[in-house]
C-alpha cells in the first residue's frame, strides 16, 4: 500500500535530530510537525519571521498579526522570537537552518528540483523555495512518486522550470525512501509496506539503484 | 523649538494626505506578507486617488478583494515585483493576458534587494536562483567554490509600510509576524510613509525597543478602521 500523506510526514519526522532548526514547506511538509518523535526537540522556522512556531491557535484565539509562511494562523511557544524577512533569509542563507522539508513537482537523479511553475498553466511564484534550496545544508523532499496519470516524477532530468540544482539529498514519496547519490542516481533505501522493489523500479524514470539492505518501512 | 517643528512636519493627517503626491507611474514598495502587516489605509487612499501605471514591489499581490488586489481590480498596476502571487484570480488573468507585467523573484532576494537599498549598497550576491531562469542575464560570480548571482538594490520612489506603534519622530515598532518586509522597505524608500495603529508623542516609546529609527521615516499618520483580514484561519481542537 502506498503511504498516506500523514505517513509520509511521519516517516520524514524520523529524520529529525534533537536541537535541529527546521523549515517546513507548505502541504505535506507542514504535517511533519505533528509527528516529532518523543524526546526530540526541534525549533520550527517560518520564513515570514518566526523562530519557534507553535501549534494552530484555539478557536477565538487567532491573531491576524501572527501567521506562518502558508498564511495560516499559528501561535508562539516559550523561547520564540520574531524578526524581519531580511534576517529570516539571513538565517537561511548562512546555513543556520539544519533541515528544509519541501514539496516538489519533479526531482532529477542529480538532485535538481522543480516546484514553482508550470509554463502556461500555473505561475504562483517561488516564494522562499529558491533561497531555501540554494542554501540549506540538508533538503528532504516530500512528494508523490507519480503524477495522477501514473507518470514518474523522479526523472533523469526535470522538464519543468527549476527551483534549484543539485540540492535534494533525500526523497520520501508515497512509495519509497530514496537517497540521491552525490554522483547522481536514486538509491532505494526503504519501500512502503506492501510495495515491491519492482513496482518502484517501474515507476522511477531516473536511474535507480537498490541498496543491499533495502527494507520495508514500519508504522 | 526646532525639534518640535521638525516633528510636526512628519505627522500627516491621514492616508489621503500622506499619499497626495504619489502620481501615475510611481515605483512603490509595499510592506506585508500575504495580508499580514499591509498598509491598509494607504492602499485604500491610492485606490480612491485612482493613480495608475504603478510599479509595486511587494512580496504578494493581495487577494481579489483586499490588499493590492484592490488596486489590481482598478487596473492601477503596470508591473508587480513579487515572490508569490497565488490566491488572486484577477492577478492571474491580467498576467496571462499580458495586461500586467510580472517579475517573480525569490523571497530572500526580494528582502535583500530592499535591504541593500536601505543600507546604501548598490547590489548583493545571493545563491538563490543559480541554475534557474531567475539567473538569466545576470552576472554570476564564484566565491569559495560556490556560484552567486549579482542582484541589484531596488530603486523605489515611495516605501509604504505599516507598523504597530509609532511616535511623532517617526520611530516604529512592529508586532509579531506583521513585521516581515516592513523594516527594510522603510529604510529603502526615497520617501517613506508609515501608517501605524497607534501614534504616540516622542518620548513615549522605549528607545531600546525601536525597530525602525525615525530618520528613515518621512511621513507618519495614525491609521483607522484596520480590518486585518486573516487569509487562512486555522485552529486546533481543545
Amino acid at each position: 500500500m502506498a503511504l498516506t500523506k500523514e505517513q509520509i510526514a511521519q516517516r520524514i519526522a524520523r529524520e529529525l535530530q534533537d536541537g535541529f532548526y527546521v523549515n517546513l514547506g507548505i502541504g505535506i511538509p507542514t504535517l511533519v510537525a505533528n509527528y516529532i518523535p518523543e524526546g526530540i526537540d526541534v525549533v520550527l522556522q517560518s520564513e515570514n519571521g518566526l523562530l519557534g512556531m507553535g501549534p494552530f491557535p484555539l478557536e477565538g484565539e487567532e491573531d491576524a498579526d501572527l501567521i506562518n509562511a502558508g498564511k495560516q494562523t499559528i501561535t508562539t511557544i516559550p523561547g520564540s522570537s520574531f524578526f524581519d524577512s531580511a534576517v529570516s533569509f539571513g538565517m537561511i542563507r548562512a546555513g543556520k537552518v539544519d533541515l528544509t522539508v519541501l514539496g516538489a513537482m519533479e526531482v532529477s537523479e542529480l538532485g535538481d528540483i522543480a516546484n514553482w511553475k508550470i509554463p502556461g498553466k500555473m505561475v504562483k511564484g517561488m516564494g522562499g523555495a529558491m533561497d531555501l534550496v540554494a542554501s540549506a545544508r540538508n533538503i528532504i523532499v516530500a512528494m508523490m512518486h507519480t503524477n495522477p496519470k501514473g507518470q514518474s516524477k523522479l526523472l533523469p532530468a526535470c522538464t519543468l522550470p527549476l527551483t534549484g540544482v543539485k540540492c535534494v539529498k533525500k526523497i520520501v514519496s508515497d512509495l519509497a525512501v530514496l537517497d540521491i547519490l552525490p554522483e547522481g542516481g536514486f538509491l532505494l533505501r526503504e519501500t512502503a509496506p506492501g510495495v515491491s522493489v519492482d513496482e518502484i523500479k517501474q515507476k522511477t524514470a531516473g536511474r535507480l539503484l537498490v541498496a543491499d539492505d533495502v527494507k520495508p518501512m514500519e508504522f | 523649538m526646532p525639534q518640535i517643528e521638525s516633528t510636526m512636519k512628519k505627522v500627516y493627517k491621514d492616508a489621503t494626505d500622506a499619499v497626495a503626491d504619489i502620481n501615475d507611474g510611481a515605483v512603490l514598495m509595499l510592506g506585508g506578507f500575504g495580508l499580514c502587516g499591509i498598509p491598509e489605509n494607504c492602499i485604500a487612499a491610492l485606490v480612491a486617488k485612482a493613480v495608475k501605471d504603478l510599479t509595486c514591489i511587494s512580496n504578494n499581490a493581495g487577494v481579489d478583494d483586499f490588499g493590492i488586489g484592490l488596486m489590481l481590480q482598478q487596473k492601477q498596476v503596470k508591473k508587480m515585483v513579487s515572490s508569490y502571487v497565488g490566491e488572486n484570480e484577477e492577478f492571474e488573468r491580467q498576467m496571462l493576458s499580458g495586461e500586467l507585467e510580472v517579475e517573480l523573484i525569490p523571497q530572500g532576494t526580494l528582502a535583500t534587494r530592499c535591504m541593500a537599498a536601505g543600507y546604501g549598497m548598490p547590489a548583493i550576491f545571493t545563491p538563490a536562483g543559480i541554475g534557474t531562469e531567475v539567473a538569466a542575464g545576470k552576472e554570476v560570480r564564484n566565491f569559495k567554490g560556490k556560484d552567486y548571482l549579482l542582484e541589484e538594490a531596488f530603486d523605489a520612489d515611495f516605501a509604504i509600510v505599516k507598523a504597530w506603534k509609532g511616535d511623532t519622530e517617526g520611530n516604529l515598532i512592529y508586532r509579531a509576524t506583521a513585521r516581515n518586509f516592513n523594516p527594510m522597505m522603510a529604510m529603502a524608500g526615497k520617501i517613506t510613509i508609515a501608517e501605524v495603529e497607534e501614534l504616540v508623542p516622542a518620548g513615549s516609546l522605549d528607545p531600546d525597543m525601536i525597530h525602525t529609527p525615525g530618520i528613515f521615516v518621512h511621513r507618519i499618520f495614525e491609521g483607522k478602521n484596520y480590518e486585518k483580514r486573516i487569509e487562512q484561519r486555522t485552529v486546533r481542537k481543545k
